[in-house]
């Protein structure tokens, strides 16, 4: 075996991640490899019909079957609460009580109404499918327009609509805008552009479904529970609230999960019903979901009808950027669902400068899977719609779309801390520099210059170039802000170090990763910060016995929130640890030096390391007066400020224009998230991020028939694109520090997937548009670039 | 994704598996499992007892036989993909075998299996049309051959009799002829959303041209109409011929594309596999 050396310091390296001997070999322990003595098995009724009355539930038939132990429905299982919803936006939100067993209909096909218990998995099955439903079908609804129609079937008797709530900057934001839009929009000397997008409902697959375990103690009251969740603080309090047991007797463990995408940060009806029947039957209750269940049960992302308007000079100074988002919420709101948009609601004049600004949106019920956070979450719209729209105003403007992203770019020079037209300040960026290395990679001008001989030799495959200069907003969040926008939490992460008095390092932190390699980034930090062995630093996380009290992870805050919390813990232990040797080394703290696990004085041979006074703190036996024993340090972190990584990503497709297949030729990737800990894991976190954005312009799309059932309900179906649709990345960086955290770190969770839907789909159009093309709805599906070919061509005969 | 209860016998013999079959008329035939055990998971289909035919010795074997390649029914797509006599004398069975599914399912998936499934998007069904191949099977009456062109009666329904299984499929050699098979699918591993198999013989003239379709009705079909303005316009008549590629189609809306957009693209794809198979005379 080859030797490897180890760096002189571990942060900015590309460390090979810790937890993948286990993932790999098999050995990782996700929530379907944990069987417990007594075990039993829970299998979900779900409604077959998108909208149904339940006349009766009859469960005697499964009741009979050998094996099945009880069956219940909603009106069998009491909870202390409905689902918690998190995110009231405003006063008018409208938020339906989400049983976990709905009890008197059926609003989406998968909603569940009863329950099954088995000595097995397949038993349960059986039981399942033995349970009658007499239904009362109705009529259902579940287009966003057709929801909001006159007559439309309504989902919430009591709210006699489907409108779920508006909100928007003018009426709801707590930042002042630079300026309302409406004068600019009335200015008759500005050129205004208005476009219309309809984004696909999306379907997240993690590799791992869900899954959940809950292990009983009756006689104590105390249960825990195993779940394949992205958010085990999060899911204990929501299940505090939904199941009424005190926190002190719940205990929530994410044990190894694999992967989420937001489709684990919720709080999801089979949590609570698990507990629930637990609690009932005094037995251990596992229940993991099938994999076509996946696609009926957990969250749908995206889907939103967008009219976005801009208004310019003539020579491509914009002005104003006006934007109306009518949203789908699903049938319910979950745990955030209503303020997914507002994730996005500040983006949507993107990285340039502007003076006006506003925005409203929509939400609305429909027969369909509820909606929540998708990777992005808010981000990915704000960029498609200002993107794309960017080029649009490019071509009515005949100039060339980076020429006018140049121009509006908010100067370099404005930063750090550049209070944007829609009111939030971005920490810093270089929007030039990161295009311009773009450019120079890709070599711009070659590629013009093929597209124009394959257009003037009449090739059958065009070429086309399409840019996406995007931005956003990660570390979510400042409390505070959070607080402004109605959310009913904190946005602060917390970590704890502990140094065992054998030397090894326990950290303990309050994120909670499931892929992103966040044990072997922390351990990268720890190692540098105290010098001590990055072999010896144990990473826990995941389980709220023993993490501190956590916001858990999603919205790229591992790094950012997390890890920031991480670096200021240690800061504080060192704090300590050079008290205690300035008591050992009998000298002033100012006299010590601190480097590689070493208090040195200064201008001497004489040192301490920081193993010893680990020990030293144990042992306690010669401690400072008043000095608390144990060298440990705990530090809960509230970011002052999002963090707001950006980039410039560029697609050059090829397109088939006798079948309106795309090929993607080349795809560049600049990214720009600050101080990159392990360039490895950014690399990483960008391709699968430009995987799923680039799925989102060509393959992904929830579609569902006439009667409200999902067509496209398994893998044959639902196109998740592969290692053969996707082209080799090219990814590059620049590194712009964030100035609102000492490690001057953003996140890179998300980009990719923010960044490549408009930058695939400007490549499309920007293929046809001599043909007269000006957007291909997405996803760019053959049979829709061809019919925007034969409508363009028809449109100009 | 969980099946119902079902019984699972291995049959140690060609007889035994007839004979197993014949005692329970619901019993399904397992060879590579993966159009049947989808079904099964999906409870879509639930065969109270389920034949492994995977042990049954002698029909695994690829066999040069004088005008025809005899291909076992339990011969797997990678290996019609690799075997030399199959690439050297039907190299379109070769081919096109090497596009069914993934690695995964060519390497468990059965010739005999994907031509008794019939189902109209997979790729073996139309090509097996376009080879005139002939169906060898075996049922409790004994042993008679069907010829493609009567195999495929409708949607997941075949000539075979109750009880009777695929044993061999004898596939005319192609020496001399040009071949192409064109699949439009989204993904690699999808199944086409519309496919065109053709094959082509002639020097100068077309003498001979075949068409077959995928997906582009409930069974695979032969584009007799492509096939009739090829033979009478020659090299010159590609174009007429694709204009009339989906005139004996059915084709089918999904959420894969619209019967129209099918239609287009067999007209599209016709032309782009004869004149691959030209180029290959």
């Amino acid at each position: 075996m080859a030797t490897v050396e180890k760096p002189a310091t571990f942060v900015g390296t590309r460390q090979l991640r810790k937890e993948d001997p286990e993932l790999i070999t098999g050995a990782a322990r996700f929530v379907d490899d944990i069987s417990l003595p007594g075990m039993l098995w829970l299998g979900v009724v779900r409604s077959p019909f998108a909208h149904a009355r339940i006349r009766s539930i009859d469960v005697s038939k499964a009741l009979e079957l050998d094996g099945v132990v009880a069956a219940y429905t909603g009106a069998d299982l009491e909870f202390a609460a409905p689902l918690l919803m998190a995110w009231a936006i405003n006063d008018q939100v409208k938020n339906p009580p989400h049983n976990p067993l709905t009890k008197d209909k059926a609003r989406y096909a998968g909603d569940a109404v009863a329950v099954v218990v088995a000595e097995s998995r397949a038993l349960a099955k059986d039981g399942v499918v033995a349970v009658e439903v007499d239904w009362e079908p109705l009529p259902a609804v579940t287009g966003i327009r057709e929801a909001l129609a006159d007559g439309a079937p309504i989902l919430h008797d009591d709210f006699g609509t489907n409108d779920a709530g508006s909100w928007s900057i003018a009426g709801d934001s707590p930042v002042p805008t630079r300026g309302p839009s409406a004068p600019f929009f009335d200015d008759p000397d500005l050129v205004k552009i208005k476009e219309e997008y309809s984004l696909a409902r999306l379907i997240p697959n993690a590799m791992e479904p869900r899954g959940v375990v809950v292990d009983p103690n009756v006689a104590m009251g105390e249960y825990t529970v195993y779940s394949a969740t992205q958010i085990p603080h999060i899911l204990r309090t929501a299940l505090v609230i939904s199941n009424g047991i005190p926190e002190a007797k719940l205990r929530v463990v994410a044990p190894d999960v694999g992967g989420g995408f937001g489709s684990k940060l919720e709080v999801y009806p089979e949590d609570a019903i698990c507990l629930a029947v637990a609690q009932k039957l005094g037995r251990p209750i596992k229940w993991v979901e099938e994999r076509s269940e996946n696609y009926v049960a957990t969250l749908h992302g995206r889907e939103m009808l967008q009219q976005i308007e801009l208004a310019a000079t003539r020579d491509g100074d914009l002005k104003a950027v006006r934007v109306r988002l009518t949203v789908a919420m699903g049938a319910y709101l979950r745990l955030v669902t209503p303020g997914i948009p507002m994730l996005g609601a500040w983006l949507y004049h993107g990285c340039y400068d502007c003076e006006g600004y506003d925005l409203e949106y929509t939400n609305v019920f429909t027969n369909t899977t509820f909606t929540d956070a998708y990777r992005g979450a808010g981000r990915p719209e704000a960029t498609y719609a200002i993107e794309r729209a960017m080029d649009t105003l490019a071509r009515e403007l005949d100039i060339d779309p980076v020429e006018l992203r140049r121009k509006n770019f908010i100067p370099t020079e404005s930063f750090p801390n550049y209070t944007i037209a829609s009111g939030l300040t971005v920490d810093s960026a270089d929007y030039h520099g990161t295009l311009d290395k773009c450019l120079e990679v890709l070599d711009y001008d070659a590629v013009r210059a093929e597209q124009r001989t394959r257009r003037d030799r009449g090739d059958r495959k065009l070429l086309g170039v399409g840019f996406s200069t995007w931005i956003e907003m990660c570390g979510l969040a400042p409390s505070r802000v959070l607080s402004a926008l109605n959310y009913a939490a904190g946005g602060w992460d917390a970590a704890t170090i502990e140094l065992m008095p054998t030397g090894t390092v326990r950290v303990l932190t309050g994120v909670s990763p499931h892929g992103q390699g966040s044990a072997t980034v922390f351990a990268q930090v720890v190692a540098d910060q105290l010098g001590v062995d990055y072999d010896d630093v144990e990473v826990l996380h995941g389980d709220t016995a023993t993490t501190p009290f956590g916001m858990d992870t999603y919205g790229s805050r591992g790094v950012s929130v997390g890890g920031v919390a991480l670096h200021a813990a240690g800061e504080k232990l060192i704090a300590k640890a050079r008290t205690l040797a300035a008591h050992e080394l009998e000298c002033a703290e100012d006299d010590l030096e601190f480097a590689g696990g070493n208090f040195t004085v200064k201008g001497t041979d004489r040192s301490v390391g920081i193993k010893a006074l680990a020990f030293s703190s144990w042992t306690a036996h010669n401690l400072p007066d008043g000095m608390e024993p144990g060298l440990q340090a705990t530090h809960l972190y509230d970011p002052p400020n999002f963090s707001w990584p950006n980039g410039a990503h560029c697609c050059v497709v090829e397109v088939d224009q006798d079948t309106g297949s795309v090929d993607i030729v080349r795809y560049l990737a600049v990214d720009d998230c600050g101080v990159q800990l392990n360039p490895m894991l950014v690399e990483g976190q960008v391709h699968g991020g430009v995987a799923q954005g680039i799925a989102e312009a060509l393959f992904e799309e929830a579609i569902y028939d006439d009667e409200g059932n999902l067509a496209t309900g398994t893998m044959t179906n639902y196109l998740v694109p592969g290692p053969p649709e996707l082209p080799s990345f090219e990814v590059h960086d620049t590194v712009t520090p964030s100035p609102t955290n000492p490690m001057g770190v953003k996140g890179i969770g998300e980009a990719g997937t923010i960044a490549a839907p408009p930058a695939v789909i400007n490549a499309i159009v920007d293929a046809l548009a001599h043909l007269g093309v000006r957007d291909v709805e997405r996803p760019a599906t053959p049979e829709r670039v061809w019919r925007a070919i034969q409508e363009a061509k028809e449109g100009r005969s | 994704m969980i099946p119902a209860a079902f019984d699972y016998e291995v049959a140690e013999s060609l007889e035994h598996a007839l004979d197993l079959l014949a005692a329970n008329e619901d019993a399904k035939a397992l060879a590579g499992g993966h159009s049947l055990l989808p079904l099964m998971k999906l409870r879509f289909a639930r065969p109270p007892l389920l034949v492994d035919i995977g042990r049954v010795g002698g029909l695994d074997t690829i066999a040069d036989a004088g005008d025809h390649v005899a291909v076992g029914a339990l011969v797997r797509h990678c290996e019609l993909e690799r075997d030399p006599v199959v690439r050297e004398q039907v190299p379109l069975l070769a081919y096109a075998a090497g596009l069914v599914g993934d690695r995964q399912v060519r390497h468990r998936g059965t010739i005999g299996g994907s031509l008794a499934h019939a189902d109209p998007a997979a790729d073996l069904p139309a090509i097996a049309l376009a080879l005139e191949a002939e169906i060898v099977a075996r049922g409790p009456q004994g042993e008679r051959t069907i010829a493609a062109a009567d195999f495929f009666t409708g949607l997941y329904q075949t000539a075979l009799a109750p009880g009777e299984l695929i044993v061999q499929v004898r596939v005319p050699k192609t020496a001399g002829a040009g071949w192409s098979y064109v699949k439009f699918r989204r993904r690699a591993l999808d199944w086409a959303t519309v496919g065109v198999a053709a094959l082509v013989r002639g020097n100068g003239s077309i003498d001979d041209a075949r068409i077959a379709l995928v997906s582009m009705g409930p069974r695979p079909l032969r584009a007799t109409a492509a096939e009739e303005a090829l033979r009478t316009g020659g090299r010159d008549g590609v174009a007429a011929a694709a204009e009339q590629a989906d005139a004996e189609s059915a084709p089918q809306s999904d959420t894969a594309a619209s019967a129209d957009f099918r239609r287009h693209l067999a007209r599209v794809l016709t032309a782009r596999a004869v004149e691959e198979a030209l180029g290959r005379v």
